[in-house]
């Protein structure tokens, strides 16, 4: 066992038995540490001492910790069974704390469907390793070997009957310790907790008027407050007559730091007012000049680019007969958050504290603190839930316009949330992609040669620096948004699924990468992926067509991989897909696959859509999808997750684009942003899952988001006889398509 | 001041006539259930019972619902005594981040008022005014006809708080 490492401020910070680490001091030490020896699973990696991830005090006490951020996908619950299988102990005999730049390790951004795989492997390991210690120190006590101890019940239990619990057993240092590279896992058909569906932990509050939200909390004294945003991007503050609303009754402050306006209340409703009060009073000088949103696929190829051939693969004694060529776009998609964002904030004696739902509390302190010129060790980020985020929406803006707020009024909670036409105007959208594909096929009916370009922003404009920040933007000390930078591959932004998973004998995949942003953009889920996946699944089903193959079969003709074949088999298996079968009139049968990343989660969706060939509407009726996300320990957890990206992935393909002049953002509310109703919602959506016990988590929020697009788009082919290259594949465009 | 009735008790509410009655649940009687989304009854979130029928709170003044009586979801039950629609969305499991959620509950409480027995169509058309955006549609749905399920075998007396 390596020793435990020292660090001075421990034993000022321990109490009891208890295992408390300060994490400023203890990061530091990790990253060194880490830098030796083999890599440490998940995100052990990175914050390698057990007690990040698992603490047990001297009275039973138990919690598990997580860098990640609970957005409503259910990982929180997942922790907790994965915390209590290893410790062999109850489900309910923990606790688990979500990301806390005080409490819990830096795990970066709750992000890429990376929660279980970076964090639910390092509790997997932690929670394993601390219950060999806790055995290990058992059997020193009982002077027997460890071999023939078990744990039950937060337990360690000898042959002859001794027993020594936890709490008992726990000594002030020992998960104080680096974990090792392997651990001792139980074996997966041992299972009391893992891979059941246990019921999330948050839903009894969510369903009872419980605080369940950042946007519930109400500290002593807290007051609320109102940004007023400027018009367009860019519009400068010129004036701004500030009295009358000074003197309205409740009405606080107001907070002006150059474009910056905020004005705080007494109640919130009176800041609503007050708000209005101000936006009107408000003069601003407008210079925005957005681009044509109508030809989007024109505007992108046209800017200037970084070119990466990012895949090449050549067979020159394959060469193909017959060809085809196709463009796809994708425009501007809004994460359209049901619950605008919002944060509190609380200054006191020079120290911040930002309650928020970000999907980064590390990344976001930083920009925050760099945003107020303050020590990060000042300021402290707590994750609490909001409404579900699907990416980087309004929620770190919110944090940071509280911070700023707070700052001016110390000693008073403000509580800041967005209107619903800031959360559609100002967050960062998905960015517009274009692809083009080419291919030919070979005398076989085989894929010779396949050629991939995709045009697009980066997908990542999260913080970290200041400049991301809207406040920081509009401040008059303003920050500069930072130079985008393409996400690296293997995962990638824009480039996100742009290689092929299939096995062909010549591929060329280009990634275009866009620097100049005419709109704000950043992560929205699934990243690229959703496009490529769209057009690489649309483009298999027109290849499949001009060889007169079935969709599926021409698919699993050119994949290797046995897991996706599996999950290809599943879905059209449970399905009921027959090759050739003809759909009732105006219906159609659609497939696609995608492996997310080409590294995590596998995920097979076949469809069946109604068009009403009249008005060109089109109706997902049912979906049917196969999903290996390895090791499975919540499958109702990732039945939602699948199913709820199936019906959101219906809603962004079928209607959803962000509209703009040449100024500014016209989709600003549910009216000019129209999402799915109720009557859109499938009949029925059926998940199968392949589970793979004893394998790697594979994560699987963002897995079903490509997939779900494409079946969608093959599916209204096949009713109509007309493919469709544009997103969203609107009423108007299939029935344009139909008379066309 | 201004007299309204929630959850079967009177409040004197020190808010300003044309105040969202949305405002004045979260604000003055802090109670978490009815959520802002957009301020503009388009989304749902905001739902609550005023005599019987779901209303958007964010769009209605406390003027209108002065001397009503207004239900939020904390007057149907709690974690420990769930009333049957909030056992039905535990039992389904039908939220993901569940913002959207408790305006659901409260229009299909109001269905199940009037219509014990609504089909499937029926939950469908009453919740078109409401948006999801996690996708948790499906589950809403089987939630909503567990309710309905659940109501029938419960003694109608468990709808207490609902006049």
């Amino acid at each position: 066992m390596t020793a435990p490492v020292v660090l001075d401020r421990r034993s000022v910070l321990a109490g009891g038995g208890a295992l408390i680490v300060s994490f400023s001091l203890r990061h530091a030490v990790a990253q060194e540490k880490a830098a030796q020896g083999p890599k440490l699973p998940g995100s052990l990696a990175t914050s390698p001492n057990l007690d990040s991830w698992i603490r047990i005090d001297a009275d039973g006490q138990i919690t598990a910790f997580t860098g990640k951020a609970e957005l409503g996908q259910g990982f929180k619950t997942a922790f907790q069974q994965i915390a209590a299988e290893q410790l062999d102990i109850p489900f309910d005999a923990l606790k688990v704390i979500t990301a806390d730049t005080k409490l819990t390790a830096n795990e970066g951004y709750t992000s890429g469907s990376h929660s279980m795989q970076d964090s639910g492997t390092a509790i997997l390991h932690a929670a394993a390793q601390a219950r060999a210690l806790l055995v290990a120190e058992a059997a020193k006590r009982f002077d027997l070997p460890p071999d023939g101890l078990r744990t039950e019940n937060a337990a360690v239990i000898a042959p002859d009957g001794r027993r020594l619990s936890y709490g008992e057993l726990v000594a002030a240092n020992m998960l104080h310790v680096q974990a090792q590279p392997t651990s001792g896992l139980k074996d997966p058909a041992s299972f009391k907790v893992m891979g059941q569906p246990v019921p999330r932990v948050d839903i009894p509050a969510k369903v009872t008027g419980g605080a369940a939200y950042v946007q519930d909390m109400r500290l002593p004294g807290m007051v609320h407050a109102r940004v007023v945003r400027p018009p367009s991007y860019g519009a400068q503050l010129i004036e701004c007559d500030t009295a009358a609303i000074e003197k309205m009754p409740g009405v606080i402050g107001i907070v002006r730091d150059g474009n910056f306006v905020a004005v705080v209340a007494e109640k919130e409703f009176l800041a609503v007012k007050a708000m209005h009060a101000l936006a009107a009073a408000a003069k601003w000088r407008e210079s925005a000049k957005l681009p044509n949103q109508h030809d989007l696929a024109g505007m992108l190829t046209a800017l200037p680019s970084q070119d990466f051939a990012i895949f090449e693969r050549g067979n020159p004694a394959v060469s193909g007969a017959t060809s085809l060529e196709a463009t796809y776009t994708r425009p501007y998609q809004s994460h359209g958050s049901i619950g605008p964002s919002c944060a509190v904030a609380h200054f006191v004696d020079g120290a911040m504290t930002v309650w928020t739902h970000t999907q980064g509390v590390y990344p976001d302190r930083q920009a925050i603190a760099e945003m107020l010129g303050m020590p990060q060790s000042s300021v402290r980020l707590i994750h609490v839930e909001g409404s579900g985020c699907y990416g980087h929406n309004g929620a770190d803006d919110a944090a940071a316009d509280a911070a700023l707020i707070a700052r001016a009024l110390p000693g008073r909670p403000i509580r800041v949330q967005w209107m619903r036409e800031q959360e559609h105007g100002w967050e960062p959208y998905g960015p517009a992609m274009v692809t083009k594909l080419s291919a030919s096929l070979d005398g076989n009916g085989k894929i010779a040669d396949w050629n991939f370009a995709v045009w697009s922003n980066t997908h990542s404009m999260r913080p970290g620096g200041a400049g991301s920040l809207l406040a920081a933007q509009h401040m008059a000390r303003s920050f500069a948004v930072p130079a985008p930078r393409p996400l690296p591959l293997p995962e990638g932004g824009g480039d996100r699924n742009a290689i092929p998973i299939y096995n062909f004998p010549n591929a060329h995949v280009t990634h275009h990468f866009i620097p100049a942003m005419p709109l704000r953009i950043s992560a929205m889920r699934a990243l690229g992926a959703y496009h490529n996946v769209f057009s690489i699944e649309s483009f298999m089903d027109e290849l499949a067509d001009l060889a007169e193959a079935d969709p599926v079969e021409f698919r699993l003709k050119h994949l290797d991989d046995q897991r996706g074949r599996a999950v290809v088999e599943k879905a059209a298996q449970e399905f009921g897909w027959k090759p050739g079968e003809r759909a009732p009139q105006n219906r159609g049968y659609g497939f696609a696959f995608a492996r997310y990343k080409n590294l995590a989660a596998y995920c097979a969706i076949a469809s069946e859509v109604e068009v009403d060939r009249e008005t060109g509407r089109a109706r997902l009726v049912r979906a049917v999808a196969a999903v290996d996300a390895g090791q499975v320990v919540n499958p109702d957890g990732i039945t939602n997750q699948i199913e709820g990206a199936i019906v959101q992935s219906t809603s962004w393909t079928l209607y959803e684009s962000v509209t703009f002049d040449e100024v500014g953002i016209t989709s600003i509310d549910w009216q000019t942003y129209p999402i799915l109703r109720f009557d859109a919602v499938p009949d029925s959506i059926s998940v199968h899952i392949i589970n793979r016990p004893g394998q790697p988590f594979l994560g699987s929020g963002e897995t079903g988001q490509g997939p779900a697009a494409a079946s969608l788009a093959n599916a209204i082919a096949h009713a109509t006889s007309k493919r469709l290259r544009n997103l969203p594949l609107s009423r108007k465009r299939i029935k344009d398509a139909i008379d066309a | 001041m201004t007299m309204v009735k929630v959850n079967g008790r009177d409040h004197q509410v020190d808010a300003d006539p044309d105040t969202p009655l949305l405002y004045v649940l979260r604000d003055d009687l802090a109670l978490n259930a009815a959520k802002f989304g957009c301020g503009l009854g388009q989304c749902g979130a905001c739902t609550v019972i005023v005599d019987g029928k779901a209303v958007l709170s964010c769009v209605t003044p406390l003027l209108l619902v002065e001397g009503k009586q207004v239900t939020t979801l904390e007057g149907l039950g709690t974690v420990a005594a769930p009333a049957p629609i909030q056992r039905a969305f535990m039992e389904e499991q039908a939220a993901q981040c569940g913002y959207c959620i408790a305006g659901m509950m409260m229009r299909a409480q109001a269905l199940l008022m009037r219509n014990p027995k609504p089909s499937d169509a029926q939950i469908r058309a009453e919740l078109e005014p409401h948006l999801c955006r996690c996708g948790t549609h499906m589950r809403i749905l089987r939630a909503v006809h567990r309710a309905a399920r659940l109501m029938d075998t419960v003694d109608a007396a468990s709808d207490r708080s609902i006049r």
